[in-house]
């Protein structure tokens, strides 16, 4: 008896010691110095972060602004896809942003914000993001941090190698990464060598609400996968990576890994420029839209395009050369002086770096090992300067410091890798928890970086946080790169992906936040600005409410002489002129979202009432401290009932 | 009066015609939630605010507690003061002009009138705003009035009121002493005789 229970007792301590030992192996948390850590990143309450950080939503389809270091979210952007929390894309007012030649489309798989530059440096002015899905790029305005521009891409698949700003704003492009027929036509998918084209599309960028697509390149079909426009003696250039120059149509991840070497395209959009003045373009037919919210009329509105210009390289020489680039290249990077041209084979791993001056060089000597459908094939040997034998595996994307340092992110081996321009040199590397895609160093792909922090913007999550079901936030993880090692400070969740994402310092772009919309500039023409004038309007089953809401009332808050079968329009201007005083409105059984009115706005809710009753609708935005109060009546009658239209604010009409 | 008296008057009465270009007094509220405060200016002919917006944002707020709007168009002192200010200046150098040391004297005497009970027409507009509340207001708390004060720092509710005067106030402060000193080295001039 003695025996088994000493038994008993020993089980009983294997099992906790195995408990604890399960419990107690902790994982790797990738910290070098957690104090130190800890001071770094934190930003007192009330204090302001050092960096704006615009990370892409990816498959959210928006964007989402943190701080850096603190890696607190500020503000969720709507772009792409429809937010209920704003009523973007659900008010009458944005619903055209999202209107495409396929009608209306909401929401994309946003992939790489890229902020506005003025001789190449990121100006703060705006931020663009491309749509990868229903191809399209948008702007954002970042004195109010609102989507106002959208433009599609026409004869393009899958909008990835996009937007990647010129060096003065002046294009934003697109590459297509999946090709298509062009123009878009019924055909076999295995007349894909015969039948599918890629195209490089430039689209005017520097002028808000004239965003508009200047020229195309015909290219082969060919998968066009990132890009980065030349800076300083590279600026004029535009670099895009391809792979499958296989051509394959099917398997792919086998079929489009065949080759050695694939292309990066190198386009010389200033020659494009000329052949365009000389009347080289094609006018062909497309179908496209353009969507513009003027935020003096605080509405939007979708314009049909029915053309594009189109340039053919064999008619136009010198316009586009490939540099062969081993492995399908992924991301292709040029660093501050505009001198190399990173290309990140990421099947393979090492880094093929371009030299600009050679590849003119070659150009010169016509140093071409081949041609495609009028596209020199440049040789190998005559543009490379380097090569970074990294010792990691599966490279995708490359920034810089600003200090001759560049930092490469490697997906497979999950690991960033320092190291010097010029010498090839790998001088450290830091692990990412997990699989790391994009990074983003403030400024990093500009001709001035602030290279302070990198942001690896992982795409594997699993064990970093409190698990939450099978669905995990991706994670980013910010680094110190402002001494020799890079020291890991902070790990925080993202909203959908945080497939690429763009810095800059806070002081250039907080001084231009707008804290209302001055009332006298309100052009909508729906808008209501002063009370007196608020009014309830029926032209057949059209139903206009001019309501207005001030702390903290409705006016009006009682509205009779409504019917079943009516089309309500609700266009709610707010009358607040005071910094975050925003009002919201929702109705019972609106089959909608919410409006949520910015000071001085005007908004619109459509609601189609089905039953007689009394509805209540109130304001969503806790707004004051009378706020519960902040509610109102709808009556509704039954269709070809006789209640006259009325409405009224404390008995007064 | 000799001719430094006389330039110091001329002095002192067109310091008065400063107040059309600063503010006379500011009344500011603090409050957590309004991190840059919310100011009001007090002219001799208008009230403003930080922004175009601040007297609608104050009547916001004001009316919770059921103070009446402050409505610049309402206040007919707006509208005569300018000229009682106008006619002063007027007056100072028409006595500067003819250099009667008792003219002098009776000016300096009159304005220091006009200010007093100036004080006390802001004093009781002040009480009007604090205490003639609606009787619906949503806010009411037993034996509270929100008249800010006339000079100093006062908490109505979750607001600090600071009340105190403006580059304007400045300006006629220095008159009332430029014509103080103007009367005085008249007086001495005309010992030295």
């Amino acid at each position: 008896m003695k025996n088994t229970f000493s038994i008993l007792l020993s089980f009983i301590f294997l099992v906790f010691m195995a408990a604890c030992g399960n419990s107690g192996e902790k994982k790797d948390s990738g910290m070098m110095n957690t104090g130190d850590a800890a001071q770094k990143v934190y930003v007192a309450p009330g204090e302001y972060d050092e960096f704006y950080a615009f990370m892409s939503g990816g498959f959210s389809g928006q964007i989402s602004v943190y701080g850096l270091p603190s890696g607190r979210l500020l503000k969720v952007v709507p772009v792409f896809s429809q937010d209920a929390e704003k009523g973007y894309g659900y008010n009458e007012e944005t619903k055209p942003m999202l209107n495409t030649s396929y009608g209306f489309v909401p929401w994309d798989d946003a992939h790489h914000p890229e902020l506005s530059q003025t001789d190449g440096v990121p100006d703060g002015r705006w931020i663009f993001i491309n749509g990868n899905n229903t191809p399209r790029i948008a702007r954002v305005d970042l004195t109010t941090f609102e989507t106002t521009e959208i433009i599609e891409i026409p004869n393009s698949g899958g909008n990835h190698s996009s937007p990647f700003i010129t060096e003065n704003s002046e294009y934003v492009v697109a590459g297509t990464r999946f090709s298509v027929p062009f123009p878009q036509k019924d055909v076999p998918i295995d007349s894909y060598k015969e039948n599918f084209k890629g195209a490089l599309t430039y689209i005017k960028a520097d002028e808000p609400g004239n965003m508009d697509v200047s020229f195309q390149i015909l290219v082969p079909g060919y998968d066009y996968d990132l890009a980065h426009s030349g800076k300083g003696k590279s600026h004029g250039w535009t670099f895009f990576t391809t792979y499958n120059t296989e051509e394959s149509h099917t398997l792919k991840e086998v079929n489009a890994s065949q080759n050695d070497k694939d292309f990066i395209a190198a386009v010389n959009w200033k020659k494009a420029e000329e052949y365009l003045k000389q009347g080289k373009g094609k006018k062909m037919p497309a179908n496209y839209m353009h969507n513009y919210y003027d935020e003096e009329t605080h509405t939007a509105t979708s314009t049909e395009k029915k053309e594009v210009t189109v340039l053919i390289p064999s008619e136009c020489p010198g316009l586009i050369y490939y540099l062969p680039t081993p492995k399908s290249p992924h991301g292709v990077d040029v660093d501050p002086t505009g001198e190399y041209i990173v290309g990140n084979g990421k099947l393979s791993a090492d880094l093929t770096v371009h030299s600009f001056d050679k590849m003119l060089t070659a150009i010169e000597n016509e140093e071409f090992e081949g041609e495609v459908d009028g596209i020199p094939i440049l040789k190998l040997d005559a543009v490379s300067a380097g090569t970074v034998s990294s010792g990691g595996l599966g490279p995708l994307h490359t920034e810089f410091d600003g200090k001759g340092n560049a930092y490469t992110t490697f997906f497979i081996s999950s690991e960033v890798v320092k190291w010097k321009l010029g010498t090839w040199e790998v001088l450290d590397r830091a692990p990412c928890y997990y699989s790391v895609g994009h990074l983003m160093i403030p400024g990093g792909d500009s001709k001035s970086p602030w290279g302070k922090y990198l942001v690896a913007l992982n795409k594997i999550t699993k064990d970093r946080y409190l698990p939450t079901g099978p669905e995990m936030n991706h994670s980013a993880q910010l680094y110190d790169i402002s001494g020799d090692k890079m020291e890991l400070l902070l790990d925080f969740p993202t909203i959908g992906e945080p497939h690429y994402a763009q810095a800059i310092p806070a002081d250039i772009v907080m001084k231009n936040s707008k804290k209302i919309y001055p009332i006298e500039e309100n052009k909508h023409p729906h808008a209501v600005k002063n009370e007196k004038d608020v009014r309830v309007e029926r032209d057949g089953n059209v139903v206009r409410v001019y309501i207005t809401s001030i702390r903290s009332h409705f006016n009006p808050d009682n509205i009779e002489g409504i019917k079943v079968g009516d089309k309500v329009y609700f266009h709610l201007t707010n009358l607040e002129q005071d910094w975050d005083t925003p009002h919201g409105l929702s109705i019972m059984g609106a089959r909608n979202a919410e409006l949520l009115v910015m000071p001085g706005q005007t908004e619109t809710l459509v609601w189609e009432p089905q039953k007689p009753g009394v509805y209540p609708f109130y304001c969503t935005d806790f707004c004051s401290a009378l706020h519960q109060e902040m509610q109102g009546y709808i009556r509704v009658s039954p269709k070809g009932a006789n209640v006259p239209i009325k409405w009224s604010l404390d008995g007064e009409e | 009066m000799n001719v430094r008296a006389k330039i110091i008057m001329s002095i002192s009465a067109l310091a008065l015609l400063l107040l059309f270009v600063t503010p006379l007094w500011r009344i500011t509220l603090e409050a957590p939630q309004y991190p840059d405060g919310v100011s009001m200016y007090i002219w001799i002919n208008k009230i403003t605010g930080d922004t175009p917006h601040t007297l609608q944002n104050i009547n916001i707020l004001n009316h919770y507690v059921g103070m009446k709007y402050i409505e610049p168009d309402s206040i007919p002192e707006l509208k005569y003061f300018p000229f009682v200010i106008g006619t002063m200046s007027l007056l100072g150098l028409l006595v500067a002009w003819k250099g009667k040391r008792s003219w002098v004297l009776t000016w300096l005497i009159l304005l220091v009138v006009l200010c007093g009970l100036g004080l006390y027409d802001f004093y009781l507009w002040e009480y009007d705003y604090g205490h003639n509340l609606d009787p619906k207001a949503p806010i009411k708390v037993p034996g509270m009035s929100y008249q800010p004060p006339l000079f100093g720092t006062k908490m109505l509710l979750n607001f600090k009121a600071d009340s105190y005067p403006y580059w304007g106030g400045l300006w006629l402060s220095l008159s009332i002493i430029l014509a103080a000193l103007s009367w005085y080295l008249a007086g001495v001039y005309k010992k030295s005789k």
